[in-house]
């Protein structure tokens, strides 16, 4: 019951997002979305990705979401065609996009029905805490662990260059 | 529905009922401590002692007109501090404030005094104070004006620049404790070594607790970080076009959050409610005197230490508060490891 | 009825599908890196989801990474946005088709 909820809860919220003229309006949305998402990996028994998608995806990349956003401060779309028309009802590759998407959720739903009862219900009480992750992360993923934070790093150096103003 | 659930919903009422009322009583507090730190008075006129003074300022704050600016985004206006307020109440959702207790035999099994008892209980507290952040730059932006959208990005900056110092200082208790569960932390520090000295988390990480208290400091935005908020500075900060109810929720959450913060490094640092003379089930007057010793503290830091400006703040933040942070996580490891041999 | 991993994985397919059609519909820079975030949470919640339905903790790990790698490619992303509209003044991109800066 509860997975429908958040489930129903993070598809409109996504609509919404790439409905919105207002890109503040669809970062806001798409927080509310990553909450249901991460109130589904509850449902998972996933705790520690649960809260760890608030604190890193809704509480820090979407933070540099709306700082972006406020510092443009781009005026929402203004010439006459774009005002008149909805973003998501104009020509061109709006049409494509529609196909290509409405495509993928019915291969998608065909698979899934087709492919036999096995995809049935979940394995009973596989409960993983943040001791096993924490202890297969540093010993079978030690590398992946260290090439990340050197990652992390070279984005760093790349956003403050890539930005910064030109004397 | 069984006594035990009916138990545990009055406890989340009760733990709701007490976090508006200290919010109340933190702006007496703080008026009062600040006046004896000046050598006046303080509020006096208003009931014995001045102590319903908070009531009269919620009365006048009630009162005044509630404004909305002309071209503001209506519906982020409104939302800002609902988010605040909301982000600073849902913190203490994790916060255990006494060992189980049966109430005096009422119950059939004792229950926690904390409303969630959940196994990553100090990552929820950090994800939430992530959450504080867009109450207070939503509100500077939906203002549409200068002042409100300078300080709301500066007191956003700050806040999430020293979310990783709280972060790492977190770290460092999680290390020596062994454990994310809030509960099982503060049940590690119960007993005594020589007899007389308690098991407490601060005498294992000194430096730890001066660092996480600091980015309590700086992530409610209270002085001497307050320079976003400073009225010498940016009129209001990212509140100047709020008034009455509005203005009175992010003031409240303000108050709220420095609470949660007091209570969260009890828990973490000062062994929760573990204390001397007092039975185990009284042990929620432990942990009353010592967050309001942390509190007191607070208001004291604000009124003896001059503001710092926004840039010294954020050099102070990153590259002071966060090396010391790295290098503290670093030796409690290394100790851990050596000692636990 | 309790949710089988089917519908899990439908959800997580429909939430791609949606975040694929915004990065094809939408004309606007910051909606197209926000429907980029919307897939890589798609693929998350099919990680986790077949990690609880075999009963390994791998599928959380990788999403571990895939947030580090997501939030990487978010900073850039942004970064490459924000020299784009200092430079042009729009954040439409039909409005940088000349190979000329």
């Amino acid at each position: 019951m509860l997975f429908y909820v958040f489930a129903s809860i993070a598809v409109v919220a996504s609509l919404l997002v790439i409905a919105q003229r207002n890109p503040i309006h669809s970062v806001l949305l798409l927080v509310a979305s990553f909450g249901a998402l991460s109130g589904l990996y509850v449902l998972l028994d996933a705790p520690f990705v649960a809260v760890i998608q608030i604190i890193v995806y809704a509480g820090a990349i979407m933070v540099l979401f709306l700082f972006v956003v406020m510092l443009l401060n781009a005026p929402v779309e203004d010439t006459e065609y774009d005002q008149k028309v909805h973003p998501l009802l104009r020509q061109g590759p709006t049409r494509f996009g529609v196909l290509l998407a409405v495509a993928l959720v019915a291969e998608l739903f065909w698979a899934l029905t087709k492919g036999g009862g096995e995809s049935g219900a979940f394995a009973g009480g596989a409960v993983s805490s943040v001791r096993t992750i924490g202890r297969s992360l540093f010993t079978n993923y030690s590398f992946a662990f260290e090439v990340t934070s050197i990652l992390i790093l070279v984005a760093m150096v790349g956003a403050v260059v890539l930005a910064r103003q030109e004397r | 529905m069984t006594p035990v659930l009916i138990a545990q919903l009055l406890l989340t009422f009760f733990v709701f009922f007490m976090l508006l009322n200290s919010a109340a009583v933190m702006v007496y507090a703080e008026r009062k401590v600040a006046a004896f730190l000046q050598q006046r008075i303080g509020p006096s006129l208003v009931g014995p002692k001045g102590m319903l003074q908070p009531m009269a300022d919620i009365v006048k704050l009630l009162f005044k007109e509630d404004l909305r600016p002309a071209a503001a985004d209506k519906f982020l206006f409104v939302l800002a501090p609902v988010v605040s307020a909301t982000a600073a109440f849902a913190a203490f959702a994790v916060v255990p404030f006494g060992a189980e207790t049966t109430f005096f035999g009422l119950l059939d099994e004792p229950i926690k005094l904390q409303v969630a008892d959940v196994n990553v209980a100090v990552l929820v507290i950090f994800a939430v104070a992530s959450m504080g952040v867009y109450g207070i730059v939503l509100a500077g932006w939906s203002s549409n004006s200068k002042y409100s959208l300078l300080g709301g990005l500066r007191s956003s900056a700050q806040m999430i620049s020293y979310e990783l110092s709280y972060g790492l200082a977190l770290a460092g208790v999680l290390v020596v404790a062994n454990s994310m569960s809030l509960t099982e932390i503060v049940d590690g520090q119960s007993g005594t070594w020589l007899g007389f000295i308690p098991r407490w988390f601060v005498f294992l990480q000194p430096v730890g607790f001066l660092i996480y208290m600091t980015a309590g400091l700086a992530e409610t935005n209270r002085a001497p970080f307050d320079f976003p908020e400073a009225e010498q500075e940016l009129v209001a900060g990212y509140h100047t076009e709020y008034s009455s109810m509005a203005f009175a929720m992010f003031f409240m959450a303000e108050y709220i959050n420095m609470v949660t913060v007091s209570a969260v490094a009890t828990d973490l640092f000062l062994g929760g409610w573990h204390g001397p003379f007092l039975p185990e089930s009284l042990g929620w007057i432990w942990f009353l005197l010592k967050v309001s010793a942390i509190l007191f503290c607070y208001i004291w830091v604000r009124w003896t230490l001059p503001r710092y400006r926004y840039d010294q703040l954020m050099r102070f933040g990153w590259k002071v508060l966060l090396p010391v942070a790295a290098v503290n996580l670093m030796v409690t490891a290394a100790g851990v490891l050596y000692f636990a041999r | 009825m309790t949710p089988t991993l089917s519908d899990y994985l439908m959800l997580s397919g429909v939430l791609f599908a949606i975040g694929a059609a915004g990065v094809f519909m939408r004309r606007n820079l910051i909606t197209i890196l926000l429907s980029i975030e919307i897939m890589l949470n798609a693929v998350n919640l099919t990680f986790v989801a077949f990690g609880r339905a075999l009963g390994s903790a791998d599928g959380q790990i990788i999403v571990f990474f895939v947030m580090t790698v997501a939030a990487a490619e978010a900073a850039v992303g942004l970064a490459i946005v924000i020299a784009l509209y200092r430079h042009r003044e729009s954040l439409n991109p039909d409005s940088f088709t000349v190979l000329k800066w």
